[in-house]
């Protein structure tokens, strides 16, 4: 097998080459809204980041229903676990069971260290579960790292052909 | 709220590899993180599953915390491992990262739809695995580290 990796354009990290990634944000808090939007604007890789409150206005999003109609399938979703409406547990068992979205990657980004939600959410076949920092910096190092992990190191899943 | 209850051991770790130079090169840049981790490696699917199963000479082994997985391996192939872990109620809440040098749209979408936690292309040295296995420390090491002793017996 070939071992050339001609497509590293940086060493180690792999390149999105033709696409800008698509982020999808689940979170009501608008203070976290607002940090982990600014985090993703400090960097020099482009990401197109939308937000939506909770799970239902998530599952409009995905199906393009309403004023979503022409919303845009995200690459990986970021998404918090206490929300109005369709909480973030009921949301990830939805949408992991749906054929059209259960590829796209959930990075559960929560202030809960709660044994049971952690190994509920490993059991919901979540990607990723991240605590948020409780102090502020500490807080915006751990978006960052998630931003560049998930948008440069990570190969997504290419984009299912009927919601792109 | 609980507070987290931070295991106080090292962070074991499978890795399914056939390929003896990467393997050396994961070993390598997974010395480099500042979480303890014991890494046993297999070199093919079959290997992988009685290891995972505690099977024969891996009757001893724990049930590790995180699988590296490679995807073209003799015997049995990473894409058949990780269907058999995710469908095994014993073994199905293990993360699995898929570490290939494969970056064909159909492995990709494959390994997620078997709900491999996340995939990613073999970096072409060992710069690029260091520079790997930093994220890989912060956002994942960093978080399996909240998973308790109980949850893996």
């Amino acid at each position: 097998m070939s071992r050339t990796h001609y497509f590293f354009k940086e060493p180690a990290l792999y390149n999105h080459e033709n696409r800008i990634p698509e982020i999808l944000l689940v979170e009501d808090n608008p203070d976290d809204v607002l940090l982990i939007t600014e985090a993703f604007k400090e960097s020099s890789i482009m990401t197109h980041l939308n937000v939506v409150g909770d799970g239902e206005e998530t599952l409009d999003y995905l199906n393009r229903k309403g004023k979503y109609a022409g919303a845009v399938a995200p690459d990986f979703i970021i998404l918090d676990l206490n929300l109005p409406r369709m909480d973030g547990r009921t949301f990830l068992k939805r949408i992991k069971s749906e054929n059209l979205f259960k590829s796209i990657p959930i990075i559960v980004l929560t202030s809960s260290r709660s044994d049971l939600d952690i190994r509920e959410v490993w059991a919901l076949n979540a990607n990723c579960y991240i605590v948020k920092p409780s102090d502020l910096d500490g807080y915006i190092e751990t978006v960052k790292k998630i931003r560049d992990f998930w948008t440069t190191v990570v190969v997504l899943p290419p984009k299912p052909s009927a919601v792109a | 709220m609980l507070q987290p209850k931070k295991i106080n051991r090292s962070l074991d770790i499978l890795l399914v590899e056939d390929n003896h130079g990467d393997a050396v090169l994961t070993y390598e840049a997974f010395k480099s993180c500042k979480t303890p981790v014991d890494l046993i490696r297999v070199r093919d699917g079959e290997e992988a599953m009685l290891s995972l199963r505690k099977e024969g000479r891996y009757a001893g082994v724990r049930i590790p915390d995180l699988i590296l997985l490679d995807l073209n391996m003799p015997k049995k192939n990473g894409l058949e491992v990780l269907k058999e872990v995710k469908s095994d109620h014993r073994l199905q809440e293990i993360p699995v990262m898929v570490l290939t040098s494969s970056q064909s749209n159909r492995d990709t979408e494959d390994t997620y739809e078997a709900k491999a936690n996340f995939y990613m292309v073999k970096p072409a040295n060992l710069d690029g695995f260091y520079e790997v296995m930093k994220y890989v420390e912060d956002i994942w090491l960093s978080s399996l580290q909240y998973r308790t002793d109980s949850e893996k017996s």
